[in-house]
């Protein structure tokens, strides 16, 4: 069946959240997977929207992080300082996160391209990416365009903490201990962190690209494991949901 | 408590929990009085150049754009502002209105970046301060609780924090890094609600996002509402009052007072206005046409929601999902 990049993304991300556990969730593909993922194997995922929406059905697409359907049929609908107040207190598993750019050790930018100002490029800023970064204990970054601009060396500017310098950065920091980046989902693969060094590591290639296309758009040294795996292209049913049910009206696929 | 870390940023408003105290005494009515203006007057009467001011809103989600309109109407200029927001901050950089930002996210989500705010900023007319949203909320936490600086682990470690004006401190009791945010006072708040009385006693439905916080960190409170309800209403539900009207200095009758925003069960977002002001914002010209047409072409917001036209709005409102 044939399928669009897009929603290659979103059921790859989809495919990485579990059932009863809690999901940070930003706008665009995090909404969508989120509710594939509910539709299909994680009936009980509790999504959680940072301006207060705890919980919802996700029966209709939310357009926004506060639109009144990130708390259609939700358990509560309370406000942005008790959703980060318990991220803080450790009570939200996984956090989703986007940027312009992305280094090896998951640090990301979405605040500006050059000097910090007056800046090349103004982007929109942490918006609470900084704080899904810090608080949740694993985070999952969309990265729509795998290329050197966007997976660079180094970045122009820190706007949400990855594992910043490597191994035991975050905890001398202060952030709290045991948290981090977990997943990398790109048009072109999967990643993750190699666990001592704490430096991205490919996981899975999709399907028709090959290892060297990932490490040749790629701006760093990345570690590639003697057996990578195979994305599996998204199947009838989810391809199925996800068109009627996930997205009927066609906002984001 | 050692300070082991400084954010470069400027303190646009620094905290003064005594000055706000002594003002509050002085200046905020505990009588209840009537305070229903229209918004001209409560511009007029509340806002001057040169003060700090925010707007409590969600992204496009219940903004206070009529009183905003308004704002740029009269023409205010050097204004500080706290940027957490969308259209309403673009519409204030484009009528050059704005000073300072202490800005955490100006976009438009799944729509992208805001070509006004790369203008503003690039061209290093606005200045700005990084903050993250959680960090924001909690400076209007501490303001509202009367203090002058939260501990927080937002931001710990990165260039956000870098160019925040917060500071990083060893814990007196833990030992742990933690970071202070400084609490921030604004000089005028704006907030979009649901219901209120004539004397400023709002209820919000749905999520309320930071408006129990901000609404605690104003010197003053001007309040836009769908509706005026009767005081009995309010006595009936009181444990919907999430602000109570001696916060308030003027209550203004606003209907579809959000729009091209959605209101949370009244009506949803104006796609196709929100899509054509987003095209318009890439170039000067259109953005000044935009300003013209929907802000200084018209007097007040009755005028403006005649020129939006009634039909729309309805169409608007059978959009909105229910409960």
């Amino acid at each position: 069946m044939h399928y669009s990049e897009t929603e290659l993304l979103i059921c790859v991300a989809a495919r990485l959240m579990e059932d009863k556990k809690t999901c940070f969730i930003g706008t665009g593909i995090p909404m969508l997977a989120a509710a594939l993922a509910k539709k299909l194997h994680a009936p009980n995922l509790v999504a959680v929207f940072e301006f207060g929406g705890i919980g919802p059905s996700l029966e209709k697409l939310p357009l926004g992080v506060g639109d009144s359907r990130t708390f259609y049929k939700a358990i509560a609908a309370t406000g942005i300082c008790d959703l980060m107040e318990t991220a803080q207190r450790g009570f939200i598993e996984y956090g989703f996160l986007g940027g312009a750019q992305i280094d090896m050790y998951g640090n990301l930018n979405s605040t500006v391209i050059g000097n910090y100002f007056p800046p090349k490029v103004r982007l929109p800023g942490s918006g609470g990416a900084n704080d899904v970064g810090s608080f949740c204990w694993k985070t999952i970054a969309i990265m729509r365009e795998h290329n050197k601009k966007r997976f660079v060396a180094k970045i122009d500017f820190i706007t949400t903490p990855g594992y910043l310098t490597g191994p035991g950065a975050r905890e001398a920091a202060g952030l709290p201990p045991n948290t981090g980046p977990y997943r990398v989902v790109t048009n072109l693969a999967l990643l993750g962190y190699e666990e001592k060094s704490k430096r991205m590591m490919l996981l899975a290639t999709h399907p028709g690209v090959k290892v060297e296309d990932v490490v040749e758009n790629t701006g760093f040294e990345l570690i590639i494991p003697d057996k990578v795996g195979e994305t599996e292209p998204p199947s009838e049913q989810e391809l199925k949901i996800l068109r009627e049910e996930v997205d009927p009206d066609r906002l984001y696929i | 408590m050692k300070t082991l870390e400084e954010g470069l940023g400027e303190l646009y408003s620094p905290p003064a929990p005594d000055e706000f105290r002594a003002w509050v005494h002085k200046n905020k009515e505990l009588v209840m009085k009537e305070k229903v203006m229209d918004e001209k007057t409560a511009v007029a009467t509340f806002v001057k150049d040169g003060d700090y001011i925010g707007t409590e809103l969600y992204g496009t989600v219940r903004a206070p754009m009529s009183l905003i309109r308004e704002v740029i109407r009269q023409g205010k200029k050097e204004l500080r502002v706290a940027g957490q927001g969308i259209i309403e901050i673009d519409l204030l950089l484009a009528a050059d209105s704005v000073k300072s930002l202490d800005i955490t996210y100006v976009a438009y989500e799944v729509y992208g970046i805001s070509h006004i705010l790369r203008r503003a900023v690039e061209s290093g007319k606005v200045k700005t301060t990084e903050w993250s949203n959680a960090a924001l909320a909690w400076r209007f936490k501490a303001a509202a609780m009367g203090v002058p600086f939260i501990p927080t682990r937002s931001m710990l470690g990165t260039d956000t924090f870098r160019r925040s004006a917060a500071k990083i401190v060893e814990c007196p009791f833990t030992g742990m890094k933690v970071c202070l945010l400084p609490a921030l006072h604004l000089d005028v708040g704006f907030i979009h609600c649901h219901r209120a009385d004539k004397y400023g006693n709002c209820q919000i439905d749905g999520i309320s996002g930071f408006a129990i916080e901000f609404a605690r960190a104003c010197k003053r409170l001007i309040v836009s509402t769908e509706k005026i309800i009767p005081h009995d209403e309010i006595r009936r539900y009181p444990e919907r009052t999430i602000i109570p009207y001696f916060l308030v200095d003027a209550v203004v009758e606003a209907p579809y007072g959000s729009h091209p925003g959605e209101m949370c069960y009244l009506y949803w977002r104006d796609e196709e206005h929100l899509k054509k002001f987003l095209e318009d914002s890439k170039d000067e010209g259109k953005t000044k046409a935009y300003l013209d047409k929907y802000v200084y072409g018209v007097k007040d917001h009755w005028e403006y929601i005649n020129l939006i036209g009634l039909a729309r709005l309805k169409w608007l409102e059978s959009q909105m999902t229910g409960r």
